[in-house]
């Protein structure tokens, strides 16, 4: 029994970043939706990502996909304390723009702007790169989330001492590193178990 | 291991109970929890499927290597010199120090990104170790290093050298979250490592500045 990739010919990938609604085909057969045990549906955690050819394929190893998205939740969207939900999302799109995942920048770019009401501010991170000069406090969210990406990690004093300056106190700290680490782990799944998709007409 | 070490991000980053990021990171108890559970449904399985134990353990004591974290590193290598491959972990080792070089790098779909294509190299497993290792070995080694240097680069090809070297669909999705996660892991235990130096560093000048105005008290100086 050999297996083979799946292939997409057809796709036209993305050829840049964009807050705009991408889809995405996986390069694996996702796990057969009739075949889901209980331990499966335990995995995707939400019943709707059964829809999703992404989450099915990680249901083949369905208990590390329900702890990641456990993790996940809590990082992004437990709002006690911390730092805004909005700039745990730049965060998130300051690494996918750093590692290069045009997918996962278009989700989390498009929550950013959501929830600071500042797309421009987003697209110009996702234009311009990650030098992008915005403002204080967001270039050293960014820089630290990209300081995080670097392999070697590059994250240091510097970057703490320029988070501080910026406002940020150790909750909201802690929120950068959860959020820029996070997607490091997001990244290197998408973007290395299928390809984007270009936006749907309307 | 599980049963010595309950929160290995914090047994790894130095976080100490009942210290100010111990209390932070309570802030974020399923996340906290979610991290240690993922690492356990890696490490120690209830279902391992085809994934070995020296293939998951090997993986990761490569993947920490390349990230040049010492302390990281000599976790995961403890593990796997347990396991009993003294020999295993020396090729591991050597490899680390073969694959090491700085990310990310790698190149975009042909059109605007063009320009911010950074070249890097393509690893391969030294022809020593090639046998050392085994095919399988082989082939998860540098798919994780193109996942840890290079993600960008990945391709249907890169999944059919894993195909082709014994790793199932299910596999690869088993090796592909191990990789993954332990890139979260790895950067959570550094950047957390960086706020137990701020802080202790904060509570020393908080200390001297104890001692010193108690010297200034006692009329000393």
């Amino acid at each position: 029994m050999t297996e083979t990739p799946l292939s997409h010919p057809e796709n036209r990938e993305p050829i840049a970043f964009t807050q705009e609604e991408l889809g995405w085909l996986p390069w694996l057969e996702p796990f057969p939706t009739e075949q889901l045990t209980e331990r499966h549906w335990a995995g995707l955690v939400d019943a709707s990502r059964a829809k999703s050819p992404y989450f099915l394929l990680l249901a083949r190893d369905p208990d590390i996909l329900q702890a990641r998205t456990k993790t996940d939740k809590d990082i992004f969207y437990n709002t006690s304390n911390g730092l805004p939900r909005a700039e745990r999302e730049l965060a998130a799109t300051a690494a996918s723009r750093s590692n290069g995942c045009i997918f996962c920048a278009s989700v989390h770019s498009r929550f950013a702007t959501q929830y600071s009401k500042r797309g421009a501010d987003v697209q110009r991170l996702l234009d311009e790169g990650v030098e992008a000069d915005i403002d204080s406090r967001w270039n050293a969210i960014i820089e630290a989330s990209v300081a995080l990406t670097d392999t070697p990690i590059a994250f240091g004093d510097e970057q703490v001492g320029a988070l501080r300056a910026a406002g940020l106190g150790d909750p909201e700290i802690v929120d950068v590193i959860n959020g820029a680490a996070f997607f490091n782990w997001a990244n290197r799944l998408m973007l290395s178990l299928g390809e984007p998709t270009p936006p749907a007409k309307p | 291991m599980s049963t010595i070490i309950s929160d290995v991000i914090d047994h790894l980053a130095g976080v100490q109970p009942g210290s100010s990021l111990d209390r932070l990171r309570d802030q974020r108890p399923q996340a906290r929890e979610y991290a240690q559970k993922s690492y356990l449904a890696l490490f120690e399985p209830e279902l391992p499927g085809h994934v070995t134990a020296i293939e998951r353990y090997a993986v990761a004591t490569f993947v920490a290597g390349l990230h040049r974290q010492p302390n990281v590193t000599e976790f995961y290598a403890a593990s796997l010199e347990r396991l009993g491959h003294p020999k295993l972990t020396d090729a591991i080792r050597e490899e680390i120090a073969r694959g090491s070089v700085e990310g990310p790098y790698g190149r975009y779909p042909q059109g605007p990104l063009t320009i911010e294509d950074s070249e890097g190299p393509v690893y391969q497993v030294s022809t020593d170790n090639r046998e050392r290792l085994g095919s399988r070995l082989v082939a998860a080694l540098e798919h994780a290093h193109l996942l840890v240097f290079h993600p960008r680069d990945a391709s249907p090809a890169a999944l059919q050298r894993l195909l082709d070297a014994g790793w199932s669909t299910t596999d690869i999705v088993t090796l592909s979250q191990l990789v993954a996660f332990l890139s979260f892991q790895i950067r959570v235990v550094a950047g957390l490592r960086v706020l137990v130096g701020a802080s202790s560093r904060a509570s020393v000048d908080a200390d001297q500045t104890q001692i010193f105005t108690g010297v200034l008290a006692s009329g000393a100086v």
